[in-house]
Order: C-alpha cells, then sequence, then structure tokens
C-alpha cells in the first residue's frame, strides 16, 4: 500500500526540507552576524575573503554585511511569517466555512457573500492599505496576510461540508445525540482535511511572496533585520555594480516558491481523487 | 406495563399533503415490531419523527412520542440530545457509509458511552464480542474500510446498544446485505432484544424478513397504518386487501417455474393525488364508492389485529 513518490517529487521534498532546515539552524550556521555592518567590506563580491573577518560565500551588501547569513536569517522571516499567516487564515477560513456548511440558510448566507466581497478586493491592495494605515510591524504583516487570505479556505471547507453533512454516517452521528460541535471537529473536519491542506500549501507559496512583496515595498519586515524581500529592495540600486545583492534572494525566493507549488499541486493529485485523472 | 415506545396520532406535512398521517403504535420491552410498507410509504419518516430529526421539510402537526411514559415533545433541542443515542438509538441501511471513514472501530463504538476510548475500551471489547464480532482486540483499533458490510452492521449495533437504549429503531438493517448475512443480523437482533429487552422498531419492506423476526408488525400504505396485529395472525389471516395482496406477491418454493409473479396492479399515488377515502381504493380488488368517500378507521376485527378497510370481513 506504500504509495509510490517519484523522483522528482523527492527532489522537491530535499529542497523544501533544506530550506526549512536553513530557517531553522539560521543562527547556528550563518557565518556571519547578519547586523554587523562594516564600512571597509562593502559590495564585496561572491567569494571575497579577508584575513580579519574570513570568507564571505556569497559577498556583502552596501553596508558590508554578509549577504549569506542574511539570506538565511531572510528564509527565517518567510517561514515564519508564511507559517503563522497561513495558520490565521486556516483556521478563521475553516471555522467560518465549517459554520456556513452545517448552519446553511442565512448563516451561510451571509458568510459566503461576505467571502464573495473579500475574493472581490484583492489581497495585495488590502494589505498594501491596511499596513501603510496601522503603520509597519511584525504582528501585522502577520494578521494582516492572515486576514485578507482566509476566504479560499472558507469556499473549499464550505463546499466540502455540504457535500460530507450529507453522508450516512453523519445522520448516524445526529442520531446517536452527538450535537453540532461535535459533529464538526470530530467528524466533518478529518474528513475535508485533505483539500484544505492542498489549499493551506499553495497558500503558503503565495504568503512567502507577499511577504517578499511588502517588505520589498518597505511595508513588511523593516530594517535592519534581514527579509528576501528588503534585501532584493536595497540591493535594486547596485544592481549593475553589485548583482549578487538581488540575484540570490531572487533565486531563493523563485526555487522556494516554485517547490512549494509543484508539492502543493502533487497533493492536490494524491488527495482529491476527482483530479487525479490517470 | 408501560411501554418502551408509544407512537400516538403522528401526523407529518410534507406541504399541504399528509405524507404521515394518523399513525400510532407500540412497543414493549424485549418485543420487536415491524414497520412495513412500499418505499415513499412514510416508515422512514414516521422513525425520523421518532428521533425527532425530520427534514426541514417535513413539519409535523399532531401527534407525540412518549418513550418509558415520557413525552418527548416538551423536551428541549438540548434535551432530546440526550435521548438520542442513550435512551433510543438507530440504526441504517448501508452500514459501511454510516461508520466514518476516518475513525476507528472502538473510537465509535466508545462515542456512545460519552467517554472516550481510554476509558471506555473494556466496555467497547465486551460490546464487541456480545455482537458477535470475532477477535474484537483486534477490531477494535481497525477503520470501516478492513470490515465486511456485515461485520460493520455489527458495529453499528454495538454503538447503538453500548449505552442500554430502550427503543432501537433499526431502518432496512439487512436490505445492504446478502441472505445469509441478513440472516445473521436478524437473529442478532433477536436475541439482543430478548437479552436485554430492548424494545426493537424494525424497518423494513421484506415480509420474509418480518415473518423472520417480528413479533408483531404494523403495514402502512401510502403515509396510513393499513393493518396491524401479531406477526402470526396477520400472516394467517391477513384483515386488508393491501396485506392480502402483499403475502399473496410473496415468490414461494411451490410456485410452477417460470409462472408470473404475482404483482399489485397500479402504484402508490404520490402524495399530492391522495384519494379521498381509502388511499388503497384505487388498487382494491374490494373497493366501492363507500371506499372512496369515507376514510376507514382502524378497527379491532380480532383480539389485537387492528384493520383500516371497510371490507375486513371479506379477505380472503
Amino acid at each position: 500500500m506504500r504509495p509510490r513518490v517519484s523522483f522528482g517529487i523527492r527532489v522537491i521534498v530535499l529542497l523544501i526540507v533544506l530550506f526549512a532546515a536553513a530557517a531553522l539552524l539560521a543562527p547556528w550556521i550563518s557565518p556571519h552576524d547578519p547586523l554587523r555592518q562594516s564600512l571597509l567590506l562593502r559590495l564585496k563580491p561572491p567569494g571575497s575573503a579577508t584575513a580579519s573577518a574570513g570568507l564571505f560565500p556569497l559577498g556583502t551588501d552596501d553596508l558590508g554585511r554578509d549577504l549569506l547569513s542574511r539570506i538565511l536569517y531572510g528564509a527565517r522571516a518567510s517561514f515564519i511569517v508564511a507559517i503563522l499567516s497561513v495558520s490565521v487564515s486556516l483556521v478563521v477560513g475553516t471555522l467560518l466555512g465549517l459554520a456556513a456548511g452545517w448552519f446553511r440558510g442565512w448563516t451561510a448566507t451571509l458568510i459566503m457573500r461576505f467571502v464573495d466581497a473579500m475574493l472581490s478586493v484583492p489581497a495585495i491592495l488590502l494589505a498594501v492599505l491596511t499596513v501603510a494605515v496601522i503603520g509597519p510591524s511584525f504582528v501585522t504583516l502577520v494578521l494582516v496576510l492572515g486576514l485578507t487570505r482566509w476566504p479560499r479556505y472558507t469556499r473549499v471547507a464550505y463546499a466540502a461540508t455540504l457535500q460530507v453533512a450529507g453522508l450516512p454516517f453523519i445522520a448516524a452521528a445526529e442520531m446517536a445525540g452527538a450535537d453540532s460541535a461535535r459533529i464538526l471537529l470530530r467528524h466533518i473536519l478529518p474528513n475535508i482535511a485533505g483539500p484544505l491542506l492542498v489549499v493551506a500549501t499553495s497558500e503558503f507559496g503565495l504568503m512567502i511572496l507577499f511577504e517578499a512583496g511588502l517588505s520589498f515595498l518597505g511595508l513588511g519586515i523593516q530594517p535592519p533585520a534581514p527579509s528576501w524581500g528588503s534585501i532584493m529592495s536595497a540591493g535594486r540600486q547596485y544592481v549593475e555594480r553589485a548583482w549578487w545583492l538581488t540575484v540570490f534572494p531572487g533565486l531563493g525566493l523563485f526555487t522556494l516558491v516554485v517547490c512549494v507549488n509543484v508539492m502543493g499541486d502533487w497533493l492536490r493529485d494524491r488527495l482529491d481523487p476527482r483530479s487525479a485523472g490517470r | 406495563m408501560t411501554p418502551a415506545l408509544a407512537v400516538h396520532d403522528l401526523r407529518l406535512l410534507i406541504g399541504g399533503a399528509a405524507v404521515v398521517d394518523g399513525v400510532g403504535f407500540a412497543v414493549a420491552p424485549g418485543e420487536v415490531m415491524a414497520l412495513v410498507g412500499e418505499s415513499g410509504c412514510g416508515k422512514s419518516l414516521t422513525a425520523h419523527a421518532i428521533m425527532r430529526l425530520l427534514p426541514d421539510a417535513v413539519r409535523q402537526d399532531r401527534g407525540y412520542v412518549a418513550l418509558d411514559g415520557d413525552n418527548l415533545s416538551v423536551l428541549s433541542e438540548r434535551q432530546m440530545r440526550l435521548v438520542r443515542g442513550r435512551r433510543m438509538s438507530m440504526i441504517f441501511q448501508e452500514p459501511q457509509a454510516a461508520l466514518d471513514p476516518l475513525s476507528t472501530v472502538g473510537a465509535q463504538v466508545a462515542e456512545g458511552t460519552g467517554s472516550p476510548l481510554r476509558q471506555a475500551r473494556a466496555a467497547v471489547l465486551a460490546m464487541l464480542d456480545e455482537v458477535g464480532i470475532a477477535d474484537p482486540a483486534r477490531r477494535i483499533d481497525q477503520y470501516p474500510f478492513e470490515l465486511s458490510g456485515g461485520m460493520c452492521q455489527r458495529v453499528m449495533i454495538a454503538s447503538a446498544l453500548i449505552a442500554r437504549p430502550a427503543v432501537l429503531i433499526a431502518d432496512e438493517p439487512t436490505t445492504a446485505l446478502d441472505v445469509t448475512i441478513q440472516a445473521q443480523i436478524l437473529d442478532l437482533l433477536r436475541r439482543l432484544a430478548i437479552e436485554r429487552g430492548t424494545a426493537i422498531v424494525l424497518i423494513t419492506h421484506d415480509m420474509g424478513v418480518v415473518a423472520d423476526i417480528a413479533d408483531r408488525v404494523a403495514v402502512m400504505y401510502a403515509g396510513r397504518i393499513a393493518e396491524t396485529g401479531d406477526t402470526a395472525a396477520i400472516f394467517a389471516r391477513p384483515r386488508h386487501p393491501y396485506t392480502a395482496l402483499l403475502l399473496a406477491a410473496l415468490p414461494r418454493r411451490t410456485d410452477v417455474p417460470r409462472s408470473r409473479l404475482a404483482v399489485i396492479e397500479g402504484r402508490v399515488p404520490a402524495p399530492s393525488e391522495f384519494p379521498t377515502g381509502c388511499r388503497f381504493a384505487g388498487r382494491c380488488p374490494l373497493a366501492d364508492a363507500r371506499c372512496r368517500a369515507e376514510t376507514p378507521l382502524l378497527r379491532e376485527v380480532a383480539r389485537g389485529h387492528l384493520s383500516a378497510c371497510w371490507h375486513a370481513e371479506a379477505v380472503r
């Protein structure tokens, strides 16, 4: 019964694990302090080494900070923001979708029309506006991303709940005296977890992009704390003299998001029998 | 003696049509009462009304249900939830679909006890053993997909009975099972009714099943009870033309091979087209002008044997 996992997927998962490990272990594997500046070491190309400070594998930025260390810490920021904001939106969206699908009637109308309204406003625009008004901070970033991206979960949870709620084992649970909360959490939630997991995976990639995008605009992680978005934003001015400042964080962002998305597609094929198509 | 379950003059409406009309019966502890009828005659709706879980479109405008003498219609929804699964349980057709695919056998049976499987494990094992599941210690941690249909129905029965309810409603419990398993499940229900004193309401369309296990039977037609009484008496001498035709339609070993099966001509009228008078009149060989004008009420034609037919005495 062991599922066959292709070589490509193994590589993708390995890459994601490497990124996650780098993010988790950043404080221990970084060669330098990501915040330590040095005017003498400004814009050193990758591979530069000095007798006093040691090797800079990916070079340094305009303030003489080690780029590799900043990218490792930046990965940490990306993962933390993505995990927290995906969790917020997953919980909010799923609860609303469960409620709409179970109680139906006006509850569902209210929730689902609100979802439609939310989906008609571009999430990134909403996020930019909110951060610009409240002022950027780590908590704001997580909440804004989490609270603008829940409607997709609600739609999926709603449709799946409607479907599962009509199955005989739910009627049986009702006949056995289970209350709504018990039926929703014990019997419906586990049975709709598959499609929600697929949405969460693709949202994870998007959240990493949003975090980078907002940080690039100066609305996310605030300097001097490292984030891929802000590193690229700062490196933009030096793109002709110091290509490594934009290329390496960009490459990291690109690789990670592609990996997450491919894994999301693979999960969807495995968990959603309708899209299996083989 | 107070009956375990008594249904009084139940009437259920969909739109303006009375899909269940004046249905009433009582079941004593340890007794098996069969509710028989064709699809759409209202027997499943009656069961749902007893559990007070009717679909949104159905409205109950008359009648009440008493459990051990307690009128259930005065209970709040919260109190009613404590009745379901504890004092009154229900099992269904298609046992495999009635079990949560992502929950183990043990967890689902334990739900009836109200405590988690860790604490209820011994009771669950004993219950699984009582419903005839071999090797309960292994089965308890398995998932429904690892079990056969008959075994799933045994698990359903275990989960329905573990809280020792006074009443078990079995809605076509053997329809989806093959014939040998069907007989085993019926034997099991019969045995549990006697051993535990559980009153069983068995809903079925199969006269063969009725003959196998029911002490008493109520035959329903188009939302009304046509005839009710002891199984033996009704099979020996039906007093309603519908029952008589149903029994005549049972295939017998003595039938001439390749001869045509007996059928009841016509079909059950749709609720919107229920006629005045007797609802069976359109298909009845005995129907006359009175049948089409006046509704026959249930009346006693022999001791404990009631028939809703103007011509009960003439039925052959």
